[in-house]
């Protein structure tokens, strides 16, 4: 085709009988597939899973037995019947590893799911009740997310003092605020769109239009999240744990089992016992995050900039 | 326009050009399909196209540039002689801003909002050592005078979002024209600027480009204001050359079939009619000396009052169009009537009956009545339901309907709206926006309503597909017998298919009476201006229009909110000043 | 925008007031009696009731939140439960070893992770830039303690070099001896900020880089130096602030475990033992310290937000 000169007019060829319609907007975004990075993050989790539920059972011996009862030495090195060695009671790190994964992630999410309904209930609640309740909601939400996780948690163990069931409480509503903030903001947006409004002067309900109009539209973000806030309160509880303010022994999670074999580190024979829980956590925690990360990327990365 | 036919100097031609988008899974996906024109020196050509035809992709090359994602594919951009398809960044550097410069859709975006003004429109001479710093000034001060911007010794002080819209906008033609172009590349510049401000504007264009006598390529979907600016015209469908020529030709002797429905799609103000429009049908709803506004209460009345002393009747089976530029209250007239503003005072009478200013208080009835269409169907549609449970509520929450009845009456509603059946079990984002707009009005017809507010329903939408939708409207009244408000900035749409127009003005009525009484004189000044802002399709319009004294003294101000009296008289040619 | 700053600084004051009454409360509501405590289980009960007159328990616990708050504010946090000395001189010892890291940490990790931070967002989508992403995206999800083990492996049992514990004290040492004797801690608490600084301040200036202004500035042909430093960095700077003040007040949390993994005296050490022996009067002092410096930070990661518009910097 030669350049038309335009100072002649050119008209392309056509059919008469095709009309012209109006251009198709984009196509559909595809359904989400996992990249490798996502699949190793999916592999990973679902191995801790499994030994969370399976654990007491898998484990050759139990929580405290002793395997080498008539060998006293404490942090020994890997051999047959303890692959990974033993602690600072010579107990097996491996047996005690799968007890801990149970406790760990059994918290970890009992604790979420609590920070979830608490969160997501206030939150959309507050997004859909007009300015008033959600200007004393969120104000009191304020002061708990202007202190520092750790600290909030410190002051609760020291009134109270620690087990399981505080653990899940105080992760759960401290986790609470973070998920109050982010329902919050998701039910604000939705809250402004057209349909909801269109709801509104068609004269539905208050419940229609959090159970029709927003919470489909609030479910995919806020799973999403699901995973980020997972990890965030593995990190919580871990933190207290190390810092022996979590689970208490004789029970044992990840955290407590890296503080209780730190000695390893200075005259330990082998320094598996604190480098195998720390690694379960990490592991753990990074291939959830590879999960949610490859999610985000997916749905345009608005999540990992939350973080 | 003659000029330098005789010696063509080709500034700019594309050959064969082709560009793709890159898909995630590495294919390509052709947007611009072996496009070719020319660009002489002097000349403006106009890319006119509707959404999704490639033509700012097109206009992009000019400047070798491709957005994001896009890749060109094979063919040639020449600018100057050189083929700059494909070239890096910095083989283009010496060329962007001195050869060829650009002017974007929105100033707003575009201006950097931490550096002041002058810096970012003598920058690009500077840079490329074509002038000094004292140079560039003095030619930015020279193009602020051409330009008509107020206060031009000092505005270059200011930050970009110190200055209004339309002084932005031409601030960005001085920015572009600052480094002496050979070559504009003009995307949709006046698009985003109320009626009134888009003249001013085109006129400062149209006289910049002939004072620099730079060639320019003029990127835009409004065949009305290509008429004005442009020398050629290359109409696009779907990244493909479908017809191109001399303005006067295109305009006046379209030969491709996609040409002519652009041009029938262009609503002409009609001719004063005389067809004597019978009246006294009954009101179907009646709005009787109402204030609005937003905000706190202070000294009895809202912070912000929108709307003073509006005093509109809807007849039954009637097109009230309602009309004015941005900020003018039509938007919050609708929202008093659908009652989800509260008036301050006033009554809005449904059949007669005082209905009550909160939604909440409102009957089921009464909501029923009243329907209410978003201009934004992208939004108005939730994402996560199907069509057929977006028509389907309606039914059901207002006339019972369920199972087969509704499932019935849902296709009737789809027919009614020129939409296929299988539609119904699809999500709003596998439509297109003409379709989203349909199904949008569908669920207002699905209450069976005797009045349906339409806000700015076709603002969003292509010429052809807005024509299209209001061409279903003016059926479905004729059909269902229900009252339309009809809500638009868009003068020529308004009277095309309205009965009466309302024509308001900084929160008050300027105007109000039948199409043909509004279009005919004695006019209203502010009626005036309007009137004579809206682009006709026809060669030498601009020029026309700025002479008269209605533009004149438009322009030389803002909008200005007043408490009492004619808020208009300040930019009123007819006001007699010191009274 | 001063005026929304002055709003903001009156907020960061009312947020310490409520975080004092919860800390105040949330340690009053427990079980024990601090006069208890002091003097062990043994004491007569007359004795117990002098000492909580002498502490002030006798009155209301309104009366005795402002005696607390206004003894705070002059600097007197109060007399420990556990040791029976006066806070101040408790802190004193081990104020300097926490300040030390903290300060350390920010000088030196915080301008290598902006660096890379947005050199990533300068070459996005090369192997570096994809490389850091996924380091960053993994250590951000790894727990303190982890990157600390990783660190000591490292660094005394490969390559031989220093001791898995911090020993000895800071006195009067110059700052690269500082450096020296703190290295594994500041490493670590690095590490710990750099994943989510170099991951946020990327996001910051990717976003300004994505801008239509700088599109409008490469089509105008302006070199690629300038576009970053002066067209990018103008506006990128609030959000970089920003991201710094957020991480900063991240280190509160880090420091309190980088300071029992690697077992030096700090305040963190100090608030877990108080917290392991009930001696609700160090937490509440402490917890006061830590929550202020959070507070702080926040305020500050606030101001920086809003200086950075430029709309508010420049009014009409």
């Amino acid at each position: 085709m030669s350049i038309p000169d335009h100072h002649t007019h050119y008209v392309a060829p056509f059919d008469a009988d095709v009309s012209f319609d109006e251009l198709p907007d984009a196509p559909p975004s595809q359904a989400y597939w996992p990249s490798i990075t996502g699949w190793i993050g999916i592999v990973i989790t679902c191995f801790w899973l499994f030994i969370a539920l399976l654990g007491p059972w898998l484990a050759p011996y139990g929580e405290n037995d002793l395997p080498f009862p008539d060998d006293y030495s404490e942090f020994q090195k890997p051999k047959e019947g303890a692959f990974l060695g033993t602690d600072v009671e010579d107990r097996d790190v491996a047996s005690r590893v799968m007890y801990g994964a149970g406790r760990t992630i059994g918290i970890a999410v009992a604790a979420t799911c609590l920070a979830y309904f608490v969160g997501v209930v206030l939150g959309i609640g507050a997004a859909v009740s007009g300015p008033r309740v959600d200007m004393v909601l969120s104000r009191i939400n304020d002061a708990f997310l202007s202190l520092p996780t750790i600290m909030l948690g410190l002051v609760v163990v020291a009134a109270v003092g620690s087990s399981i069931t505080v653990l899940i409480l105080t992760a759960g509503f401290i986790y609470a605020s973070v998920v109050y903030r982010l329902a919050r903001a998701i039910g604000m947006e939705i809250m402004v769109m057209d349909y909801v409004e269109a709801a509104r002067v068609r004269g539905e309900g208050r419940w229609w239009i959090i159970t029709r109009e927003i919470w489909p539209n609030a479910r995919m973000p806020l799973i999403t999240d699901f995973g980020l806030r997972l990890i965030y309160v593995i990190l919580f509880i871990s933190s207290l744990s190390f810092l022996g303010l979590g689970i208490q022994p004789p029970q044992s999670d990840w955290g407590s089992m890296v503080r209780e074999n730190l000695g390893a580190l200075q005259y330990g024979e082998s320094q598996l016992s604190v480098i195998a829980p720390a690694l379960a956590i990490a592991t753990l925690t990074v291939s959830i995050n590879l999960i949610v990360d490859d999610i985000s990327a997916h749905g345009g990365g608005k999540l990992s900039k939350r973080m | 326009m003659a000029k330098d036919t005789q010696t063509p100097e080709v500034i700019f031609e594309a050959e064969d050009l082709c560009i793709s988008a890159v898909r995630e899974d590495g294919t390509d996906l052709p947007i611009v399909k072996d496009v070719s024109f020319q660009v002489h020196k002097g000349e403006v050509v106009a890319l006119i196209g509707e959404s999704g035809s490639g033509k700012t992709t097109i206009s992009l090359s000019a400047l070798g540039y491709c957005k994001p994602g896009l890749t060109f594919a094979s063919g040639e951009a020449r600018l100057l002689g050189r083929n700059i398809a494909g070239l890096s960044t910095d083989e283009l550097r010496p060329a962007r801003g001195i050869n060829v410069a650009y002017l974007a859709q929105s100033a707003a975006a575009t201006f950097n909002p931490s550096i002041r003004i002058n810096e970012q429109v003598t920058e690009a001479p500077v840079l490329h050592g074509t002038k000094t710093q004292e140079e560039a000034n003095k030619k930015a001060l020279d193009l602020y005078h051409a330009l008509d911007l107020p206060d031009p010794e000092t505005i270059g002080e200011r930050y970009p979002h110190q200055v209004s819209g339309g002084q932005l906008q031409r601030l960005m033609a001085a920015m572009a024209l600052c480094g002496d172009p050979d070559l504009l590349v003009l995307d949709e510049p006046t698009t985003a600027l109320d009626v009134t401000t888009q003249i001013e504007v085109l006129k400062a264009f149209k006289k910049v480009i002939k004072d620099e006598g730079a060639a320019a390529i003029y990127v835009t979907h409004d065949l009305a204001v290509v008429a004005q600016i442009a020398d050629y015209i290359v109409v696009l469908y779907n990244g493909e050359v479908k017809e191109a020529g001399p303005t006067d030709v295109i305009i006046n002797d379209p030969q491709h079939p996609y040409t002519k429905r652009l041009m029938a799609a262009i609503n002409p103000l009609p001719e004063e009619s005389d067809a004597v429009e019978p009246h006294g049908h009954a009101a179907a709803i009646e709005v009787r000396n109402m204030d609005a506004g937003y905000g706190r209460l202070s000294n009895g009345e809202p912070a912000a009052m929108i709307l003073r002393d509006i005093n509109v009747t809807i007849p039954k089976r009637k097109t009230i169009g309602v009309i004015g530029e941005s900020g003018c209250g039509k938007s919050t007239l609708a929202r008093v009537m659908a009652g989800l503003l509260p008036q301050h005072s006033g009554e809005v009478l449904l059949d007669g009956v005082a209905l009550s200013p909160r939604l909440e208080d409102r009957g089921k009835e009464e909501l029923r009545k009243v329907q209410f269409v978003y201009q934004m169907a992208d939004t108005a549609l939730n994402p996560r339901q199907r069509i057929k449970d977006i028509l389907g509520r309606p039914l059901t929450f207002y006339h019972g309907l369920r199972g087969k009845a509704r499932t019935k009456r849902v296709l009737e509603l789809l027919e009614m709206v020129e939409l296929p059946p299988p539609f119904a079990d699809r999500y709003p984002h596998e439509l297109s926006g003409g379709q989203k707009q349909r199904v949008n009005l569908a669920r207002a017809l699905a209450a069976e309503p005797e009045v349906v507010l339409c806000d700015e329903v076709t603002s969003a939408l292509d010429t052809i597909v807005a024509a299209n939708v209001i061409d279903l409207l003016t059926r479905l009244q004729d059909e269902t017998g229900v009252s339309f408000v009809f809500i638009s900035h868009d003068l020529s749409t308004v009277a095309s298919f309205s009965d009466e127009v309302v024509v308001l003005y900084a929160g008050r009525v300027a105007e109000i009476g039948k199409v043909s009484e509004i279009l005919s004189p004695p006019f209203h000044p502010y009626t005036r201006l309007l009137i004579s802002s809206v682009p006709e399709p026809r060669i030498g319009w601009l020029e026309e229009t700025t002479e008269s004294q209605a533009q004149k003294a438009g322009l030389a101000s803002g909008v200005e909110l007043r408490q009492t009296g004619c808020p208009f008289v300040s930019r009123c040619p007819v006001a007699i000043q010191g009274t | 925008m001063l005026a929304l700053i002055l709003k903001r600084l009156g907020i960061g004051v009312i947020t310490v007031l409520a975080v004092s009454v919860i800390i105040f409360f949330g340690t009053k509501i427990l079980p024990g009696d601090a006069a208890q405590i002091r003097l062990g289980q043994e004491a007569t009960e007359a004795n117990v009731a002098a000492m909580r007159e002498r502490l002030g328990l006798d009155k209301s616990y309104l009366q005795q939140y402002l005696n607390w708050l206004g003894n705070f504010v002059r600097g007197d946090l109060g007399v420990s439960l556990a040791s029976d000395t006066p806070i101040m001189n408790l802190i004193s010892d081990r104020y300097q070893n926490t300040l030390y890291v903290a300060v350390l940490t920010a000088a030196i990790g915080v301008p290598i992770s902006l660096t890379l931070g947005i050199l990533a967002a300068m070459f996005p989508g090369t192997l570096y830039d994809r490389i850091l992403t996924f380091v960053s995206v993994s250590l951000v999800a790894a727990p303190e303690f982890f990157t600390a083990t990783i660190l000591v492996l490292l660094m005394v049992f490969v390559l031989g070099i220093g001791n898995a514990v911090v020993v000895g004290s800071a006195d009067g040492k110059n700052i690269f001896q500082l450096i020296a004797h703190f290295a594994l801690p500041i490493t670590t608490l690095s590490f710990v900020i750099a994943s989510q600084l170099i991951r946020m301040s990327r996001a910051a200036v990717l976003n300004v880089m994505s801008s239509p202004y700088i599109e409008m500035a490469i089509l105008k042909g302006v070199p690629r130096r300038r576009i970053i430093l002066r067209h990018a960095l103008l506006n990128a700077i609030g959000p970089i602030v920003n991201v710094v003040a957020l991480n900063l007040a991240y280190l509160v949390t880090g420091v309190v475990v980088v300071e029992v993994y690697f077992g030096y005296p700090g305040l963190a050490t100090l608030i877990v033992q108080a917290v392991q022996t009930r001696d609700f009067v160090l937490i509440q002092g402490l917890g006061m310290i830590f929550c202020m410096t959070y507070v702080l930070l926040m305020l500050i990661a606030d101001i920086a937000a809003i200086t950075s518009n430029p709309r508010l910097r420049h009014p009409k």
